[in-house]
């Protein structure tokens, strides 16, 4: 097994004194396509907010490339490689559709992706590129979302929720992108409500159940039955 | 024709105005931070041309050369050091902390320069005068002005033309994500208090050609500023710069009706603004 892109160990994490994650355990490999999926309050939000950084862990407890990134700032994260695609797009709305993309490219690293690279994947993007972002509709704010995270060129990349919000054929056309931006050798989390896609495009898949991981295995192989306990604990 | 004179002084006043207001506009626009020691760091500063002029011998307005960018540490360092650790949800710590370190600045300043009204010398410049179509208009008022929209214009430049400025905006819009774009929170408020008090040195230097100060002015300057950003409407720095005129206008006809309702006249626009247009009359537009 090659060593894990990122490999998390008894994540615990709290809102003061509320614990959100009880001892997560779960991997990543290079080049891998994880599905994180669980019911609303699962906590797969507190799981994107430790990884990235937004939320402080215990140390030893995130490892990111063989480094301890659990107590780095978020930025300090993103340097690394890691980009996260938030849940509800999050643009800057002060920000022109460029000057988001453009933005992503902050953390300065070097790679496949730059302003050409994101406007092939998305041409609409570059026909808007002057506009404010918030006058895009929700799906082309997706697209700018995940551009952004691309311009990071991340080794790996974090989907929050990317179809929360949206029409089922703008959430087609999304995920119909994912294989051009994967294929690079990226590898990627997707965190999704709708089980059946995100089982589709990835190769494992983790279940989370009030902080504690309920469900792991092969997306092929997990069973409806396996999926729908894991999901809502009943038997 | 008096009146016409009254207004274009104004108007002039209004630019040093501006710049005691676009710092104050800046910090609020970008870190929701309201400074109430902007006022004693004008002075501050102003005090710091006079020790750079009285001992290397320059004159103030080449004194900017050394007191901006002293001012533009001072900034950082103190964003670093200390303001940051005041931000957060509540808006109440940045206020007392900065009215703190107002009544540090006022008696620090009383300690090294004493009470005594000071003033820098200027030379000729500060009795220059050019006649204009029947009016005579001082030239360091003119210079003011035009540095005014000179830094009102260049602020707007990197705001939406520099990486630094798309990094203010990103941050003042949402925190967290910004942190997720690999932009340190911290270090873009440093840059943000360091350009503002770059200006504030700009500031300072021009009131204290123009005036004499004493350590204890910095409250009167401070609601100058607030008058001018509120005026123009919060987060818009050309609204500021109006807003610096519309208060400098109104105190100069002020004085012209009365000399002594000069201040008090400013004061009434002020209020007579916020009660018809509370948000300013060129808020940022929401988004």
């Amino acid at each position: 097994m090659p060593e894990p892109i990122l490999n998390i160990q008894g994540l615990k994490a709290f809102y003061g004194d509320f614990q959100a994650l009880y001892g997560v355990d779960m991997y990543i490999e290079p080049g891998e396509v994880l599905a994180i999926i669980g019911a609303n309050g699962a906590g797969k939000t507190t799981l994107m907010r430790s990884v990235t950084g937004l939320l402080s862990n215990g140390p030893g407890q995130i490892h990111f490339q063989g480094n301890d990134i659990s107590q780095l700032r978020a930025d300090e994260v993103a340097m690394q490689g890691l980009a996260m695609v938030p849940e509800g797009r999050q643009l800057f709305p002060s920000l022109t559709v460029k000057e988001n993309l453009m933005i992503g490219a902050q953390v300065g690293r070097q790679g496949p992706w730059n302003l050409d690279a994101v406007y092939r994947l998305f041409p609409i993007l570059e026909e808007r590129k002057d506009q404010a972002s918030t006058s895009l509709s929700g799906g082309q704010q997706q697209m700018v979302a995940i551009g952004r995270a691309l311009m990071a060129n991340p080794d790996l990349i974090m989907f929050d929720e990317i179809s929360l919000g949206l029409a089922p054929i703008v959430i087609k056309d999304i995920y119909a992108a994912l294989p051009g931006i994967i294929n690079g050798g990226m590898s990627a989390i997707i965190v999704e409500q709708d089980i059946a896609q995100a089982l589709k495009v990835s190769s494992r898949v983790y279940c989370l159940q009030e902080g504690r991981v309920s469900l792991e295995g092969a997306s092929d192989k997990v069973s409806r039955e396996e999926i729908s306990r894991a999901y809502f604990g009943i038997e | 024709m008096d009146w016409v004179n009254a207004i274009v002084q104004g108007t002039l006043l209004g630019g040093l105005y501006a710049l005691f207001a676009a710092g104050l506009s800046l910090i609020f626009g970008v870190m929701r931070l309201v400074n109430i020691a902007h006022g004693d760091l004008i002075v501050m500063a102003a005090y710091l041309g006079l020790t750079v002029t009285a001992t290397v011998g320059l004159h103030p307005l080449a004194a900017l050369a050394i007191v901006v960018p002293a001012m533009a540490l001072i900034g950082y360092v103190l964003q670093r050091g200390l303001l940051n650790q005041t931000l957060g949800e509540d808006l109440l710590p940045p206020l007392l902390v900065t009215f703190g370190l107002s009544v540090i600045l006022q008696n620090g300043l009383l300690e090294v320069y004493t009470a005594d009204p000071q003033k820098m010398d200027a030379g000729a410049l500060e009795t220059a005068s050019i006649a204009m179509g029947g009016l005579t208009l001082g030239v360091l008022p003119v210079l003011t002005f035009a540095i005014a929209v000179a830094v009102i214009w260049a602020l707007q430049w990197t705001f939406y033309h520099t990486a630094v400025g798309r990094a203010f905006r990103a941050v003042s819009d949402n925190q967290d994500i910004a942190q997720l774009m690999g932009l340190n929170r911290r270090h873009v408020f440093g840059l943000a208090m360091a350009l503002a008090l770059g200006v504030t040195a700009i500031a300072g230097i021009l009131l204290g050609i123009r005036t004499s100060f004493d350590p204890s002015i910095g409250g009167g300057r401070l609601i100058f500023g607030f008058e001018a950003v509120i005026i123009g409407g919060l987060g818009n720095l050309w609204g500021t710069l109006a807003g610096g005129v519309i208060l400098g206008i109104a105190q100069t006809v002020g004085a012209k009706i009365d000399p002594g309702f000069q201040i008090l006249a400013g004061h009434l626009a002020f209020l007579i603004i916020l009660a018809i247009r509370p948000n300013g009359l060129f808020p940022r537009i929401a988004a």
